[in-house]
């Protein structure tokens, strides 16, 4: 611990480079951790004295001791409906990354494509989901179907627009460079074009990990018999706010997992990235 | 519009020749059309006697930029040529352990690219266009964003390795004195529409030392350069204004 080196207890690093010392590596997330945990537990402690010292009814606000219980008390209800709503995002969020990348390769594979396709990707965003969200229903009835594509519907738009601006960021000079080489349309794709996106990918990727939470709520609440959403429709009806706090908080972990779970992808899929930006971190110290 | 017109160069086998101008002269538009990413609209360009579909595939290029693909280790980046020509994995990466430390790489073949300073990432770039293994090379002022001193050195490796492979080299460059250093003869072009001025044989002796540098032979060669190389500039700055 204590001949841990001086560069990885700069306040601006994020994460230590590969090879660094596992105790030192748990400090610095330590270090990372800290700022928001205190923040959280500031905010909370505001919270429990505020229900504590006002009267306010509990079905207004709850203490956050309360919902702590009803976190444990309905544990059971909980998960069975945290488990439905996590299939649906997670089959949602993977028809939208198959839409979204599919769409952006479409589209720029060729011009004509593009201004065929890509105005009328524009126009599908300002349609409001919400409104045709019940029309899916009707189509579709009240199981997982809708459900999979109100979410795809929601998070493939910045997974699509990303992967396009990755796509069209490829150097010019760079596909010169594989045509002396002889390198065909395929090629220059695989080598060039498509690693190049990746960053941009992943961006558009936790934008819309973020969203198919959103629309997995949301077509829980245009029709469903189960869910997360669906039970906070439930509990609202039935004036228990408690239990809707604790299925918030459910809900919010799901979201935080995904987001957690893209993260790892980019690493483990672009390191140099990741390194990049890491290596950055040298030239402007002291910050944040 | 026309780039170039007037441009009749003949480089032989294991030359080395340098082209001299202006920026805004034609170099690229040239350097392009020896690549095989532009078509000329008018003349022919050999190669071998032969005149070629296509070019592309058949030169060895190496743009002014690095252009190494920071999502590549610098072996996977030196290799890319080869991988486009369908050397099997196993085979390129052999050959390309055997040029690293010849390149002054060796130990550095699984770094990023951009851990590497400006010198090793050109020397990178050119292994790259070396390992794909054409007769000609095309080097665009490879060594134009390196410190004097880095680019210096430069120069006398290239020349250290050109001694040994004999590879036909066109460099592309705006230094004078760079030029006369490295070349067997050297074309000086000034633009609108970018046409050769002048081609001059570079007579110093080879090995070249970076004594010669001082001598009067080679300060002669330099003034005969310079002055065509100074008109063409002035005409430029005119047409600008």
């Amino acid at each position: 611990m204590e001949a841990a080196p001086q560069r990885v207890a700069l306040p601006t690093r994020e994460t230590p480079p590969p090879g660094t010392p596992i105790s030192v590596r748990l400090r610095a997330r330590l270090r990372r951790f800290a700022p928001p945990l205190t923040f959280a537990l500031l905010v909370l402690g505001i919270w429990q004295l505020y229900c504590t010292v006002s009267s306010i009814p509990e079905s207004s606000l709850p203490a956050p001791t309360e919902i702590f219980s009803a976190l444990i008390t309905e544990r059971a209800l909980l998960a069975e409906n945290a488990w439905v709503t996590i299939q649906e995002i997670a089959i949602g969020y993977l028809a939208a990354i198959i839409l979204g990348v599919g769409l952006a390769v479409l589209i720029c594979s060729s011009k004509m494509i593009e201004r065929a396709v890509y105005p009328w990707l524009v126009v599908s965003q300002m349609v409001p989901i919400v409104a045709i969200a019940p029309i899916i229903v009707i189509w579709t009835g009240f199981d997982l179907r809708p459900k999979i594509i109100v979410i795809a519907l929601v998070s493939f738009f910045p997974i699509a627009v990303n992967t396009i601006d990755g796509l069209k960021a490829t150097d010019p000079e760079m596909t010169n460079l594989l045509k002396t080489f002889g390198a065909k349309r395929w090629a220059r794709f695989k080598t060039a074009q498509f690693p190049a996106a990746l960053p941009f990918i992943f961006s558009g990727l936790r934008i819309g990990a973020a969203l198919s939470v959103i629309g997995a709520v949301f077509a829980e609440w245009v029709g469903s018999s189960e869910g997360l959403g669906y039970l906070i429709l439930t509990f609202n009806n039935q004036t228990s706010t408690t239990e809707m706090f604790a299925a918030v908080i459910v809900l919010a972990f799901i979201g935080l997992a995904l987001f957690a779970l893209v993260g790892l992808l980019q690493r483990l899929t672009i390191p140099w990235y990741e390194d990049a930006r890491f290596d950055d971190a040298d030239g402007h110290e002291g910050g944040s | 519009m026309t780039a170039l017109e007037g441009v009749d160069i003949d480089i032989r086998a294991g030359e080395f020749v340098s082209i001299i101008g202006p920026s805004g002269c034609g170099k690229s538009t040239l350097f392009n059309m020896l690549a095989g990413l532009i078509k000329p609209s008018a003349g022919k360009i050999y190669l071998d006697g032969g005149e070629p579909d296509s070019l592309l595939g058949k030169i060895g290029y190496m743009p002014q930029k690095d252009l190494l693909m920071p999502w590549r280790t610098v072996l996977d980046n030196v290799t890319l040529g080869l991988e486009m020509d369908g050397t099997r994995r196993r085979k390129a990466r052999a050959q390309a352990m055997e040029e690293l430390p010849r390149f002054g790489l060796k130990g550095f073949e699984q770094r990023w690219p951009r851990s590497l300073s400006g010198g090793m990432r050109q020397r990178a770039a050119l292994l790259r266009t070396f390992l794909a293994g054409r007769e000609v090379m095309l080097l665009d002022e490879p060594f134009g964003a390196l410190d004097a001193l880095t680019r210096q050195a430069m120069q006398e490796w290239l020349l250290e390795l050109w001694a040994t492979d004999r590879k036909t080299v066109v460099f592309i460059t705006h230094d004078v004195e760079e030029a006369v250093y490295l070349s067997d003869r050297v074309h000086v072009m000034s633009g609108r529409p970018g046409r050769v001025e002048l081609s001059l044989d570079i007579t110093l002796p080879r090995p070249r030392s970076y004594e010669m540098t001082v001598s009067p032979e080679f300060n002669a060669l330099k003034q005969q350069l310079l002055e065509p190389l100074h008109e063409a500039s002035r005409k430029q700055m005119e047409e600008v204004r």
